[in-house]
């Protein structure tokens, strides 16, 4: 087996960070989306919850496209035998994807009850789905699927050559919940930092009780990757103990400073699947039938010529896309509540008494990337 | 054929074409009403004139239904390709990834993003920073058609690779040859003026819709005046560009044009067939021709009325001697009626277009309630041809999924069983319909509605009517 070279792996570290881009950001979507239904108690809270993610749920959507995009340039063999190999996983996925992201734009658009129950359906299940279902997809793809090399048209690839139901073990479903209720704690503290009044403590109730659960799930998943490793990777149990600790910081600080507490929950997030990939590397795939039948990025990769023309772009791109979602993330910085909400006819009377804390335009990048309440 | 003897190819190539035709139904539509709410926006910026603002949340409002099914509906795209399509996925990844990477990269984070600002920007951002947005996210769809289109003419006709004989897969040797290839530039921009007729024909329909029961008049009417000049001149360009995107095609995949009019034997001066019957079968049958125009295909193909077409049958033995033993000639009745469909459409669209500005120009929009009857109608023709063009290009370009290199049945999953993509085919078309039911009552709820009040001063504050 060749080594993975500097282009492969500027790209398997691109995709990971454009896979935790996602995971963090889209993570405090999914918790919001779940919470949206358990702790919105009418519609203004739940209008109130929406706007808090509004402008930025389908930004943070991208980084997965983005991600899949990025994989099938830098590495087809990797993406073919992925998604054909996670097929009716990756359906479920999608559909919920779809339910969820008509439901955001569908929900306020009539003014009935049964319409905005079914949407809040579609929105709360399209949002555990997927929580659920990276995980047990992640936990998957670093302890091995049954995977070998199957001739067709006159070539040999590696191909996934289980059923849906592989994919669930102990310990993938272990990674499935435990990134649901990390998911989960991420989104209450997220509702507990950008709202306020009722809502605020209502999300604080749910936070200071999720997180620990978050950590506890976190931790044992941790655990259990560092255990089945052959042998102990430092990188790996160093971002494991990084992830935990944010995790519990996030616990400690849920109930007086969810700034920080969030915070925690987003290194933890970025760490936790930071040591899955050290995990993981150098193959793109693991085999559960034999270790000769790994796929390594190696194998999996694209021409150094399409890496090269890839970076370039890479390069130029990402820190601007970086630019211009951190100031969104400025622009919509405000805490919202559920007053002003009532009147559906001028909502977010609320938000414009805070319109002062904004300074008119916000014409200032890069000031801050955190959705810091201001 | 028995539909339960489908193997898990033709459901494949079924799930394809109701997924991309699906999808396909929104973009042209999100970028025709992005392009002209920016303009209406625009419109309203420097003359502050309230009809404008609120023509601009109005189109804006049916521009963001559009827009959010396409969104939905564009993740199963790129899916789609590792799902059902792996071997394809493996063949083509070196080469056809990057623009779909630079596609998210480029157009996707930039659409996303300014689109959430500019849906709750109003009265937040500065009135030229809010404008500023949505000219982005008009852009931006724009620029995401071209690296999709870039991606799909190399299918059609690929440029700047090299056939890896070890490997057995193709390799990206120039990107700037698969970006400007030829065959993409005349692709994106047939498409995108297909794009600004869908919008505006749209656009006009409702407005007439409105115009006929007297109703927002001045909104209304506004908005169709900005709307029917470009339908015009959209409508013409995109005849003209259509003619000269067929010589290519002529000279690229002689094929597909050569199944577009049944033509089976190689002539010289070939007449346009307007309409055909019989069993569309090569070798030796054929059509029976009723009625044709002189010479007309052999201009529209070649750009000269007296030189050679290439018969099917012809072309069919040209290829087996280069390819091998097989049978290289798509369905010719889809091919026939499909580009039938499209052009008529498209002729329709330019007469339309060209009446419109005439009665434009005299201000008899208003006292022509025949007019305004036929936009109505009219507004449907811009997707009739959006899919027959589709169906056309695609259907035509079999057996092949990469012309010359690859079939279509050798890029398929093998490892997908048919009864998986069964429950897929069928869990994506049950939703796909489930939802075209919903937006499409919203949609035309929301049109039927017609724009919202606006208040003195209102428009300074932060305004959320577009939000949730």
């Amino acid at each position: 087996m060749e080594d993975t070279t500097t282009l492969q792996f500027i790209w398997f570290v691109l995709i990971s960070v454009l896979w935790i881009g996602y995971l963090i950001l889209e993570g405090f979507d999914f918790g919001v989306g779940i919470l949206f239904k358990l702790i919105g108690g009418d519609k203004e809270e739940r209008r109130a919850i929406l706007h808090t993610i509004g402008p930025v749920w389908d930004g943070n959507e991208v980084w997965l496209l983005v991600a899949g995009g990025a994989t099938f340039a830098a590495f087809p063999e990797w993406y073919a035998t992925l998604f054909s190999g996670f097929y009716l996983a990756l359906f479920v996925i999608l559909l919920a994807l779809i339910v969820r992201n008509v439901g955001f734009e569908m929900w306020g658009k009539r003014d009935s009850d049964a319409w905005r129950t079914g949407w809040e359906w579609c929105i709360a299940l399209g949002s555990l789905l997927p929580a659920l279902l990276w995980g047990v997809a992640w936990a998957n793809i670093i302890s091995g699927i049954p995977m070998e090399p199957v001739a067709t048209n006159g070539r040999e690839s590696l191909e996934y050559v289980g059923n849906f139901f592989d994919l669930l073990s102990v310990y993938t479903l272990l990674g499935g919940v435990a990134s649901l209720a990390i998911f989960f704690a991420h989104g209450a503290l997220f509702l507990e930092m950008r709202t306020e009044g009722e809502l605020r403590e209502k999300a604080k109730a749910v936070a200071v009780k999720a997180t620990p659960v978050a950590a506890l799930l976190g931790a044992v998943f941790m655990a259990w990757t560092l255990i089945r490793q052959d042998s102990l990777e430092i990188l790996s149990l160093i971002s494991a103990v990084v992830a935990v600790g944010g995790f519990i910081v996030a616990a400690v600080s849920a109930k007086s400073n969810p700034v920080r507490a969030f915070i925690g929950t987003a290194a933890g997030i970025a760490f936790y699947f930071i040591a899955q990939f050290i995990d993981l590397f150098p193959n793109a795939l693991v085999s559960s039938i034999s270790p000769d039948f790994n796929m390594s990025l190696n194998m999996a990769s694209s021409t150094d010529y399409t890496l090269t023309v890839m970076t370039v772009v890479a390069v130029l791109l990402v820190p601007v896309v970086l630019a211009y979602q951190a100031w969104t993330y400025w622009v919509f910085r405000h805490r919202v509540s559920a007053e002003g909400f009532g009147d559906v006819k001028s909502p977010l009377d609320l938000l414009d008494q805070k319109k002062e804390a904004a300074g008119g335009s916000g014409s200032n990048p890069g000031a801050g990337g955190e959705p810091a309440g201001s | 054929m028995s539909s339960i003897a489908m193997t898990s190819l033709d459901l494949a190539r079924w799930q394809f074409g109701i997924t991309t035709l699906y999808h396909f139904i929104f973009v042209p539509l999100t970028i025709g009403l992005a392009f002209f709410t920016a303009w209406y926006q625009t419109r309203w910026y420097r003359t502050k004139d309230e009809k404008w603002l609120r023509a601009t949340r109005f189109w804006g409002k049916l521009m963001l239904i559009s827009f959010a099914l396409g969104v939905a509906t564009g993740i199963v795209q790129e899916f789609q390709f590792g799902m059902n399509w792996s071997e394809y996925s493996r063949f083509v990844g070196d080469i056809f990834g990057a623009p779909l990477a630079m596609e998210g990269l480029a157009a996707f984070f930039v659409e996303s993003t300014f689109l959430g600002l500019w849906i709750f920007g109003w009265g937040r951002l500065s009135p030229k920073v809010h404008l500023i947005t949505m000219w982005l996210v008009s852009a931006s769809t724009i620029l995401s058609a071209y690296f999709i289109l870039a991606a799909n003419s190399w299918m059609q006709h690929p440029v700047g690779y090299e056939l890896n004989e070890a490997t057995g897969k193709v390799e990206l040797t120039s990107i700037w040859a698969v970006l400007t290839n030829n065959t993409a530039l005349y692709a994106m921009t047939h498409t995108m003026l297909a794009a600004l007729l869908t919008g505006g024909m749209v656009i006009a329909g409702i407005s007439a819709w409105h115009l006929l029961r007297k109703n927002e008049v001045s909104v209304f009417h506004s908005s169709m005046r900005i709307a029917l000049p470009t339908l015009a001149v959209a409508g013409l360009l995109t005849l003209v560009v259509g003619h000269f995107n067929g010589v290519l095609m002529t000279e690229q995949q002689p094929m597909k044009m050569a199944a577009a009019d049944a033509v089976f034997e190689t002539e010289s001066g070939v007449g346009l067939s307007l309409f055909a019957t019989g069993d569309f079968e090569g070798n030796p049958g054929s059509t029976n021709r009723n009625i044709q125009m002189p010479n007309a295909l052999s201009f529209i193909m070649t750009g000269k009325p007296d030189s050679e077409v290439k018969g099917i049958n012809n072309l069919n033995a040209e290829y087996q001697e280069k390819f091998g033993p097989g049978e290289y000639a798509p369905i010719v009745w889809i091919s026939y009626w499909s580009w039938r469909i499209m052009l008529g459409c498209g002729f329709l669209l330019a007469l339309f277009g060209l009446i419109g500005w005439w009665l434009n120009r005299k201000d008899k929009l208003t006292t022509s309630p025949r007019f305004l009857k036929i936009s109505m109608w009219a507004a449907s023709l811009p997707f009739i041809a959006s899919a027959a063009g589709w169906i056309f290009t695609e259907m035509g370009r079999q057996p092949w999924v990469v012309f010359g290199l690859l079939e279509t049945e050798n890029g398929v999953s093998p490892t997908v069983s048919a009864g998986e993509v069964w429950i897929t085919l069928v869990g994506f078309t049950a939703l796909y319909g489930v939802l075209a039911i919903i937006a499409g009552r919203l949609f035309f709820k929301t049109a039927g509605k017609g724009p919202a009040e606006v208040e003195e001063g209102d428009a300074d504050k932060p305004y959320l009517g577009l939000a949730y």
